[in-house]
């Protein structure tokens, strides 16, 4: 390490540790956080700190999708949710529904975390990658990110577009199809006698 | 000179590890769907670090496409998760027996 951070100009340096401690920090929170919105927020940080990463690593426009899409619009979801729900009552989390659930959880965070990191160090031998375009062209970040979009992946990018709108879809009858039945079927449950005249009701509406 | 490569793989591994130990740990349903946002990242941070050690922008497109669908999955899923709420307040992960018919 002592070669490393000789090689390593000092701005680059703080800013990667920083972003460093607030990834970690965050991620902690959200996994130890009880309360759901902290979590949530916790989640924030995180996410802002992968952006300082994408910038570190020369991936400027990556940097602002995540900032806009991430924490302007998902984490925000999360929190919409979370309000509409009333969640954030405190979750019965220290009783264990299985006995050793958290004993097995921590062991194979560990064998994964191992594994990962082997597989992160060392050499692999896989061939020459196929080339999408280079990083170092003079052309900026979001012109060359652009050009491989709509040129190379124009297929999946068109895909994608199909995938947004079944999502839409799926989210608008998500929300309603369990709303109508259960206006219909939850008199009948309580009082059974009630029926004709809820019909009725109905008919004259 | 930037950072070596190899250091932003390893915050990303540890990262994703925290992530799929809190998927196991918690028992609250938007908790554990956060977790799974961490491991995204953590994925997403893997892809931008190989990019730039091949100097090829198509890890970067990957992460285009994998926050494309990772909106697409919060927001199926944050319905789903309501859907659920509504017919019973308070669901955890720990009711499976809710699944049956």
């Amino acid at each position: 390490m002592g070669g490393l951070l000789a090689t390593v100009s000092l701005p680059d340096l703080a800013t990667f540790l920083v972003a460093a401690v607030i990834l970690v920090g965050g991620a902690l929170g959200v996994v130890l956080g009880r309360n759901p919105v902290h979590a949530a927020l916790s989640l924030v940080a995180t996410l802002l700190a992968v952006a300082v990463l994408f910038v570190e690593e020369d991936a400027q426009f990556l940097a602002a999708v995540q900032i806009i899409v991430y924490t302007g619009a998902i984490v925000v979801l999360f929190l919409f949710v979370i309000m509409l729900l009333g969640v954030d009552r405190r979750e019965r989390a220290l009783v264990e529904q299985f006995r050793g659930q958290r004993l097995v959880a921590l062991g194979l965070g560990a064998l994964v975390l191992a594994e990962v990191l082997l597989l992160g160090t060392g050499h692999w031998t896989t061939g020459a990658h196929a080339t999408t375009g280079a990083l170092s062209r003079p052309l900026s970040n979001v012109a060359e990110l652009g050009r491989a979009i709509f040129t190379t992946y124009l297929l999946p990018f068109e895909i994608t577009s199909a995938l947004l709108v079944v999502a839409v879809v799926a989210a608008v009858v998500l929300a309603r199809r369990f709303d109508a039945p259960a206006q219909d079927e939850r008199p009948p449950e309580g009082d059974p006698g009630d029926r004709p005249g809820d019909e009725s009701e109905v008919a004259g509406r | 000179m930037t950072i070596d490569g190899s250091w932003y793989l390893a915050l990303a591994a540890v990262v994703f590890t925290i992530g799929a130990v809190g998927v196991l740990v918690r028992r609250n349903v938007l908790v554990m769907f956060m977790c799974i946002e961490l491991m995204l990242n953590a994925a997403n941070l893997t892809f931008v670090t190989f990019s730039r050690q091949l100097n090829d922008i198509g890890g970067q497109v990957a992460v285009f496409f994998v926050l494309v669908v990772a909106a697409a999955e919060v927001v199926v899923g944050l319905g789903i998760i309501v859907a659920i709420y509504r017919r019973r307040v308070g669901a955890t992960a720990d009711d499976p027996h809710e699944l049956r018919g």
